[in-house]
């Protein structure tokens, strides 16, 4: 079962990245040919070689005069030089351009499945709920779409190049040595798989060392990240020698495991070297020896087996170092194909229902970030929320007061329970439609690179320059936002570094009104915004927004004591819910945030 | 190849050293502990290119008894030319053997001398970074110092492992192979000289290109990774407001151009290895095809002769000499592209060597206190203090701190505080209150040396503390700061960085305080639980807990909490209280805080604004004051 899993897997993993070269695909097929027709010219050179040497000089007539050359041709020894020379450049020159445009057709294929590789994981990604993100971190994430990425490029760049190359040379080079001589290439059918063995084992010896060292390397690079990150924290304690000692063990480790892993890859160079020179004298012996005994062959055909013999050995020591870069990508195949592979949790109804009014109801709504039954953020959450209704909610850090109102427009699903807007379960809903109605102002503000104009029309992408400025109002953004010199064509650069928090916010708040939804959710998202404002913006939603449902959660109870109804959250469970004045009375949890944030006020 | 091409991108700024020689000498003298290994390397380097050069060049009077053989049909002398072969071959196996084992040698100590080198690279880089001052800190980006061990200290390590091996073999055996050509045929080795000046001029045309791609490349890259990057941190926005699509397509546009910059680049790099192999074939066979024509014993040379006074067979090539020869043609052009394109590398190399130099020789965090901390007789810590005439006076550590009319500047231009003097005294809690930028954080920043007075002074139980040793000086500082940061390690470990020597106990004591001890011990695996990251798999609130147990280990004398509270509810806030309490009790206490219920119950509350105290008192002075922290207060401001 699970063998059969895995061998799908691997199935559709080809299928997948073969369907990457979509678009790019006659650059891709093209590569090999142009490898092959290369490698071809390439090895016809030293036989033409060895027959304008022994032919012209020596007066032999070696196999291929014997076997292609018209007699006509080989009359005069000029006529032949000038015949088999002038096809030796054109050789060579064939082969160059074969080569030039295989690089062309190598870059474009490679960089056109990297653009298609990354473009299909950022898609993915794009379509991941939360609960798909959390899972593997923001940053992860950018490593795959980037590091990895390039990775697998290369490697791919290498597969249609090299992985042709390489084996086509040996083969090539093999045929015109047999051809050449058959007796004296017997020695290739001993010296190649002797070769491969020695890399082979080599490899599977060195490779796993050399992961160590890689890993060792990222850990020190993370250790360095770190202790850079916490410079306040190391000189605060004095840590300094502590620091330094532990980077130099580190420092230490990588060392050793550097000449641990490097140890065996020194051998091979040597090793090659040993068998092409042992290759080069056995054939120089026998070759020799039979062309003094019997004459049947020339020295220029002898030379030209020593050319392939180079030929064979280093394209077969290619193979074996590209079997080395394949399995260093295959690490980054497997990070991409986790993403690729992941499954959505979220997926909107196929349906064209749109929200219609503000009512939200949960019924008896469970819910887990880990998907655990044991381990709830939210139990047994009951709740109606009428249209156009304001809704405080509060409670401590953790109690679950994000996680409900992010089950409204479905960034995580309910685990048990339903969840239902103007009469239907958000699941009725596309994804397109269900947030479209919901706005939501965000604990953690976040604008994007552009203008405050750009960054506003996120809400609604064909509003009016009068839209804007009248939610720029309700949200009191307009004033300060007319105190910059440019004005609503301020750019903000990234992040939104360049106004303060309490800005930030309000431009925040201003980008969800513009979408005029009819459920407004604010997480927490006025808490840098002095009281005063705060006030001034709430009695403008009272005033310009009634049939909006609003739900804001603050930490700050003076944001929310006035709401219609106040939900106070503890350990997961709503623990009451009423107006301030109900509250004040029965909810012990409600009456010590109050004090806790009113005692000074009332002195 | 691709490792090194990124090497250059990354290298937008300088991609050549202002003094090679100096950075040159200065890495040489890292080899100073495998000096042997080093000077052994170079003979086998040398040995190596001699003895394979010897050995293809054995082909010469190896073809000669061939040809003598052929051309004795009869085979008269042939067990003769048997011998003479055997002896020839034997001659060039021991040349060959020579080889291997001295390319064997050279690669095996040079490994261990550049393992070595780096360490003691690393190590001094890393160290000297420890020393300095937290100004440069501030000015630098993580990226930035990241990319010195990256980046730089990567290009070196390349350097040292391949270009320097490869450069040494290269030009030794370029050398051998050129001697050799030119005593075989010197007017063949014109032929080759064109070779040789074409391969140079086109690496260095390609090289020089590729390099500026490579650049485009990066940045159309480094957009692309931007935008990712962005849209993945906003990707609640981007959900929020149904942004997918347009994402997609402003992705795709940056995606397609990065697409066509990248294709170009990789054009230009990968078209060096065809271009370089084919050169090599063309010449080889225009070679072969001009030596066979200029055959000693072919027609031209023969009918050039009779027709000339000039003896043509002088410079007629014999065919021994014409496969000798060819067998060298490929392995020079491969030298000097080789040299070509290592010398781009070193460059840049030690280009980053220089940066890693510079860094090197910065000058470390001034340190030159006199006045030590130690245990007096009665296990108390007193400073010890030698004043000019030499006398040594020892003064108890109390934990007063003073501020005596302190103006400060980051740059030098904009005072960020002016005129600051305040006292306080052991047992007290100053706190600071005011907008970002008001220099709040400044004030802590002094206080620990982080950065030195402009002017005026701070004392501490009298002594200025510029005369106080740093590492005495900070060790009776304890700091919770805004950005709680946490170590790779264990949740005890990083407890345990405030004091090395705290046993469990103590730790899990300091944690109580803290009130971390709850939430620590319903962590899977406990105290033991590893945190990576900088603790990302713990909330924010859990990790300022985790920073203020590690300050309570460390038992200060003075304590300065910055924001320490800021991520954590006012619930558990109230429920910390008395562990901060606690641990405030008997210590001087500085706190800066957001929140104003968490400075109420401070002795004294200075408002800072613009880098001078506006009002100090406290709670109710202030209240009643009512100045700016009545305002603030009220929430007729905003903080930001």
């Amino acid at each position: 079962m699970m063998e059969t899993n895995t061998k799908n897997a691997k199935e559709r993993g080809l299928r997948r990245y073969a369907s990457f070269v979509k678009g790019y695909g006659v650059p891709t097929v093209l590569t090999p040919v142009f490898m092959v027709f290369e490698v071809a010219l390439e090895v016809l050179i030293p036989l033409l070689m060895a027959a304008i040497v022994d032919g012209g000089l020596y007066g032999q007539e070696d196999f291929l005069l014997r076997s292609v050359i018209p007699a006509s041709l080989r009359t005069g020894s000029m006529q032949l030089i000038f015949t088999l020379g002038g096809l030796m450049v054109l050789a060579a020159l064939l082969s160059l351009a074969c080569g030039m445009l295989g690089a062309r057709t190598a870059s474009v294929a490679a960089m056109g499945f990297a653009k298609n590789l990354r473009r299909a994981i950022f898609e993915k990604i794009q379509s991941f709920s939360f609960a798909n993100t959390d899972k593997f971190s923001t940053s992860s994430l950018i490593v795959r779409t980037t590091t990895d990425v390039t990775m697998i490029q290369n490697t791919f760049m290498q597969i249609i190049r090299i992985f042709v190359r390489a084996p086509m040379m040996m083969i090539f080079a093999a045929i015109m040595a047999f051809n050449i001589n058959s007796r004296l290439s017997w020695i290739f059918v001993i010296a190649i798989p002797f070769l491969l063995a020695t890399m082979l084992v080599l490899i599977s010896m060195g490779h796993p060392r050399f992961l160590t060292m890689l890993k060792k390397t990222d850990a020190m690079n993370t250790s360095v990240q770190e202790n850079l990150i916490a410079m306040r924290v190391v000189k605060a304690f004095v840590r300094e020698d502590y620091e330094k000692q532990k980077f130099h063990s580190s420092a230490t480790d990588l060392k050793k495991a550097q000449i641990h892993a490097q140890k065996i890859f020194s051998w091979a160079p040597a090793l090659q070297l040993f068998i092409m020179f042992t290759c080069t004298v056995i054939l120089l012996a026998l070759g020799g020896f039979e062309i003094i005994r019997y004459k049947t062959f020339g020295p220029g055909e002898l030379t030209s087996l020593m050319t392939y013999t180079t030929q064979i050995i280093s394209s077969l020591a290619m193979v074996s170092f590209f079997v080395v870069t394949v399995s260093m990508a295959r690490a980054s195949v497997t990070r991409v194909n986790e993403v690729l592979d992941e499954e959505l949790d979220i997926i909107g109804a196929d349906s064209p229902l749109k929200v219609t009014n503000g009512e939200i109801e949960f019924r008896h709504v469970d819910f887990s970030y880990t998907k655990d039954p044991g381990n709830l953020t939210l139990s047994d959450v009951n709740l109606r929320i009428r249209s156009g209704e304001t809704i405080g909610v509060i409670g401590g850090t953790g109690e679950g007061k994000s996680s409900l109102v992010q089950l409204i427009p479905r960034f995580y699903d309910a685990l048990n329970g339903e969840v239902l807007i103007s009469g239907h379960n958000v699941k009725e809903y596309s994804l397109y439609e269900l947030r479209e109605g919901v706005s939501m102002v965000l604990q953690k503000n976040m604008l994007f690179s552009g203008s405050i104009k750009d960054n506003l029309r996120w809400g609604c992408a064909d509003a009016s320059d009068e839209d804007i400025v009248a939610a720029c109002k309700m949200a009191c953004a307009h004033d300060f936002i007319m105190g910059f010199e440019k004005g609503y064509d301020t750019d903000l650069g990234q992040g939104g570094c360049n106004v303060s928090g309490g800005q930030k916010q309000r431009l925040c708040i201003a980008r969800a009104l513009l979408k005029k939804p009819k459920i407004l959710i604010l997480d927490d998202s006025t808490s840098a915004v002095d009281t005063a404002t705060d006030e001034k913006i709430r009695k403008a939603f009272r005033e310009y927004i009634p049939g909006t449902t609003k739900i804001i959660i603050a930490q700050r109870i003076a944001s929310i004591m006035m709401s219609d109804r106040i939900i106070v959250m503890d350990k997961g469970r709503i623990s009451d819910v009423g107006t301030h004045a109900e509250l004040m009375e029965r909810s012990e949890i409600y009456r010590e945030v109050f004090e806790s944030q009113m005692k000074g006020e009332d002195e | 190849m691709a490792k090194q091409s990124e090497i250059i991108a990354n290298h937008k700024g300088k991609r050549r050293p202002d003094n090679p020689f100096k950075t040159i000498a200065r890495l040489l003298s890292y080899y100073k502990n495998c000096m042997w290994a080093l000077i052994i390397a170079v003979v086998c380097i040398l040995l190596y290119s001699a003895a394979t050069i010897a050995a293809g060049y054995m082909l010469d009077p190896l073809v000669k008894v061939l040809e003598s053989a052929l051309s004795d049909k009869a085979g008269i002398h042939m067990d003769e030319q048997i011998a003479k072969y055997t002896v020839l071959l034997i001659y060039m196996a021991v040349l060959y053997f020579a080889g291997v084992i001295t390319n064997f040698g050279l690669n095996r100590l040079m490994l261990q001398c550049t393992a070595t080198v780096m360490a003691k690279l690393r190590t001094d880089l890393f160290d000297r970074m420890q020393e300095l001052p937290v100004g440069f800190f501030d000015s630098h980006t993580h990226g930035e110092l990241m990319s010195y061990y990256t980046n730089d200290v990567d290009a070196i390590r390349e350097m040292l492992n391949n270009s320097v091996t490869q450069l040494l073999i290269s030009t030794a055996s370029l050398t051998g192979v050129v001697i050799a050509m030119i005593s075989l045929s010197a007017p063949l080795f014109l032929i080759v000289l064109v070779l040789g000046t074409l391969v140079v001029l086109i690496t260095k045309f390609i090289a020089s290109r590729s390099g500026k791609n490579f650049v485009h490349q990066q940045k159309a890259l480094a957009k692309v990774n931007g935008y990712i990057e962005e849209m993945m941190e906003g990707q609640r926005v981007v959900k929020a407001f149904n942004h997918e699509e347009k994402v997609m397509t402003d992705f795709d546009e940056m995606n397609e151009e990065l697409r066509h910059v990248a294709t170009r680049a990789s054009t230009l790099a990968s078209i060096m290895g065809p271009i370089m192999n084919n050169l090599s074939h063309i010449f080889y066979a225009l070679t072969t095809t001009i030596g066979v024509l200029f055959a000693a014993n072919g027609e031209l040379i023969a009918s050039l002769s009779k027709n000339s006074s000039f003896d043509w067979t002088k410079i007629g090539v014999e065919g021994s000499v014409l496969i000798t020869f060819l067998s060298f043609i490929r392995q020079f052009s491969n030298r000097v592209s080789e040299i070509s394109q290592q010398f781009n590398y070193i460059l840049l190399a030690l280009a980053g060597a220089e940066r890693v130099f510079k860094l090197m020789d910065m000058p470390p965090e001034i340190d030159d206190g006199a006045v030590t901390l130690e245990t007096g007789e009665d296990g108390s810590k007193v400073w010890r203090v030698i004043s000019k005439e030499g006398e040594i006076t020892k003064i108890p550590l109390v934990g007063k701190i003073e501020l005596h009319d302190v103006d400060f500047s980051y740059d030098g231009n904009k005072l960020v505080l002016e005129d600051v003097t305040l006292y306080a005294k052991k047992g007290q809690k100053i706190a600071f209150v005011g907008s970002t930028g008001a220099g709040k954080t400044t004030i802590t920043n002094l206080i620990n040396r982080f950065y030195d007075v402009n002017d005026g002074e701070i004392t501490y139980d009298g002594i200025d503390i510029r005369n106080i040793k740093k590492d005495d000086l900070r060790g009776t500082l304890g700091m919770v700061l805004q950005d709680t940061h946490l170590f790779t390690g264990t949740v005890m470990e990083n407890i345990r960085y405030g004091k090395l020597d705290a046993t469990d106990e103590d730790c899990i004591a300091a944690a109580k305080i803290a009130n971390a001890d709850y939430f620590i011990s319903h962590l899977p695996e406990g105290y033991r639980t590893m945190l990576y990251s900088d603790g990302a798999n713990l909330s924010q609130g859990q990790r300022q807990l985790i920073a203020i147990a590690r300050a309570a280990v460390a038992s200060p004398t003075v304590l300065i909490l910055d924001e320490a509270t800021s991520s954590i509810d006012t619930r558990t806030e109230k429920l910390i209280e008395s562990g901060m309490d606690k641990l405030m009790e008997g210590r001087t206490v500085f706190v800066i805080a957001h929140r104003l219920s968490t400075v109420r119950n401070s002795n004294a509350i200075m408002v800072l604004e613009h880098g001078r105290i506006i009002e100090r008192g406290d709670h109710e002075d202030l209240l009643r004051q009512q100045g700016e922290y009545y305002k603030l207060y009220t929430g007729a401001f905003e903080l930001s």
